[in-house]
């Protein structure tokens, strides 16, 4: 059990508000919630903030009552990635009750302005507790800014990797029936595809896409 | 004219089409604009990228604003709802158990009656019922609470819990809730997934509510009213495309698109026409303006509305709201719609408030050119909000 957690629960007599006053005026750890589900992602991200920031990372990768279990871990700082629909679920936290146990989106804590924008680039969400003061909040938001605008940008490209594989075996596909129907050789098949993809300003892809197709209804 | 492209984030849903088709059917090239859509992945998105300008306008829903302004939820740039861009348009449904339960007690899903819709219920209900609904600031959830507060339901009758729409089906399915209060096309979804069957249709409830708005900063209405106004008059004209019966199937196709809602294009069809499928059963119900882009009046941002939204939200969060709706109100910008409206041809009421829920047939009223309609507005429960009396 993280740290953090456990000093909750050990003064879970007082109200939530006084114990996490009490936490910071000791200097305590952050605690951070990532919510991602995947999980090398997840991983990374932890790594990456447990290596900058003195704080105690708790994943959540499963968003069924996802409100609810954040809340039952008190966090200080909830990460999250802008493109996960889940997201609109953690708005019900900006209406908890008490002003120190309201997370509100990083973008309001007055210190956050540029910071704002940069996570919207990097797509990274963040609800803060409202009162946490802005130098404890840049390092997490530094770090996890860059942690999940490199992942994105892995992902961006094992996509594009991908598409482009896809590509060339259609492609492959297509010169291949060029070559068998009009018993041409492989460069002049090429020649061909691209020439047709220039005449109607399309991809050599698509031209190629639609041969297969083509010739698979043709039989 | 040279072309400015706008960028403008949508949440995929069929009342997002006066953006797409103000763009697809050439609607925003007419005013020199080219609207650079962004399917957004969630309601917070849209407000944060409208907020921080990662777009200049966005398809919102109508109490977001309101909300905003009054200081709830994380974000607090000023936004204005320039325009409606839907009227109605949500469904109530039930997942299976609760269907099975309301068949067994002899209810017929006539999809009307939100009295007996909610008797029903809440004779078979073994607890508080748990909704879902897109998101805590929204019609939705206005119009779950009015229709509990007045009925056998009673106001603390239901939880109300966030799930994305197209997680519903999923999330009725393992029982995270047990019914739900969404836009089109995830009600149908649900439907054909054999998640549930539909209850109600939101304008059972009111019957005239603003749905969707088209929200700008504030600062940049401001600064661009050039360009607002011409992003104004072309979402406009689409409305008015849209209204027309034959531009439905070419509607429900280009929304069908992979890049718009990437749903089958019947689906859409269904809340464009009004003929819902509501259950698994293949039971057919036919609903009048089920979802309204354009007529009596639906872009017109009525004060009244916003201030009937925001008194809501007060009663709901606590907040003392005496003194302080008049200004909240003012998110609704009656005055900037007609500014920029008044030369597309359009005609429009001569007042920004209303008593809301007092039309109960198509009534004309007073407007520029004198041919304005407003089409019945009634609240399920009779009653009248009338603006003069909140200030």
């Amino acid at each position: 059990m993280p740290a953090g957690a456990e000093l909750v629960s050990r003064e879970s007599r007082l109200p939530r508000s006084v114990a996490r006053a009490n936490r910071w005026s000791m200097g305590a750890k952050l605690t951070v919630v990532v919510v991602e589900e995947d999980r090398d992602r997840a991983i990374a991200i932890v790594d990456a903030l447990k290596d900058t920031i003195d704080c105690d990372v708790i994943v959540i990768a499963d968003a069924s009552g996802l409100a609810r279990k954040i809340a039952a871990h008190a966090p200080d700082i909830v990460l999250i990635d802008i493109d996960n629909p889940t997201r609109d679920m953690l708005e019900e936290l900006t209406l908890a009750s008490g002003p120190l146990e309201r997370p509100v989106a990083m973008f309001v804590s007055g210190a956050a302005g540029g910071l704002a924008q940069a996570a919207i680039e990097a797509g990274v969400s963040a609800y803060v507790v409202d009162g946490l003061s802005p130098e404890r909040i840049k390092p997490v938001m530094d770090t996890a800014i860059a942690r999940f605008s490199m992942v994105r940008q892995m992902r961006t490209e094992l996509a594009e990797t991908r598409r482009a594989l896809e590509e060339r075996k259609v492609i492959d596909r297509a010169k291949g029936l060029l070559m068998k129907a009009k018993g041409i050789d492989e460069e002049a098949a090429y020649a061909l595809l691209r020439k047709t993809a220039m005449d109607r300003g399309r991809r050599v892809a698509d031209v190629a896409e639609a041969l297969v197709t083509a010739s698979g209804l043709l039989g | 004219m040279k072309t400015v492209r706008l960028p403008v984030a949508f949440m995929p849903l069929v009342d997002a089409a006066p953006l797409i088709i103000a763009q697809e059917m050439g609607f925003a090239e007419a005013e020199g604009i080219s609207l650079d859509l962004i399917a957004a992945p969630s309601w917070s998105s849209v407000r944060d990228m409208l907020a921080f300008g990662r777009v200049d306008a966005a398809h919102l829903l109508s109490p977001v604003p309101v909300a905003m302004a009054m200081g709830l939820g994380g974000v607090s740039t000023p936004i204005s709802a320039v325009s409606v861009l839907s009227v109605n348009g949500n469904v109530i449904g039930v997942g299976c158990a609760v269907e099975d339960r309301l068949r067994a007690s002899g209810h017929a899903f006539d999809f009307s009656d939100p009295v007996r819709a909610a008797e029903a219920l809440a004779e078979v209900r073994s607890g508080p019922l748990t909704f879902g609904v897109p998101f805590p600031f929204s019609m939705h959830v206005e119009l779950l609470r009015y229709w509990c507060a007045g009925t056998a339901l009673g106001a603390g009758g239901i939880e109300i819990r966030t799930v994305p729409p197209p997680l519903m089906a999923d999330a009725l399915v393992a029982g995270d809730i047990d019914a739900f209060c969404v836009g089109e096309p995830w009600g149908s979804v649900a439907v054909d997934q054999g998640a549930g069957a539909l209850l109600l249709p939101g304008r059972a409830i009111w019957g005239f509510a603003p749905e969707k708005v088209l929200a700008v900063r504030t600062d940049w209405a401001e600064t661009e009213p050039d360009l607002l106004g011409r992003l104004m008059r072309a979402v406009w004209q689409a409305g008015r495309w849209l209204s027309k019966p034959e531009s439905r199937i070419t509607a429900g196709e280009i929304l069908s698109r992979k890049a718009y809602l990437d749903v089958a294009p019947e689906l859409i069809d269904r809340a464009l026409s009004g003929h819902l499928t509501v259950s698994g059963r293949g039971e057919q119900r036919c609903v009048e303006t089920f979802l309204e882009f354009h007529r009596g009046a639906a872009t017109f941002p009525w004060r009244s509305q916003a201030k009937w939204i925001a008194r809501r939200l007060g009663m709901a969060h606590g907040l003392e709201t005496a003194g302080a709706l008049e200004e909240v109100a003012r998110v609704f910008r009656a005055d900037l719609h007609r500014r920029h409206l008044a030369v597309a041809g359009s005609d429009l009421p001569g007042a920004s408030e209303k008593v809301e829920g007092a039309i109960r047939h198509a009534t004309p009223v007073a407007s520029a050119r004198g041919g304005l309609s407003l089409l019945p507005d009634g609240f399920f429960d009779g009653c009248i909000f009338d603006p003069s009396e909140h200030v």
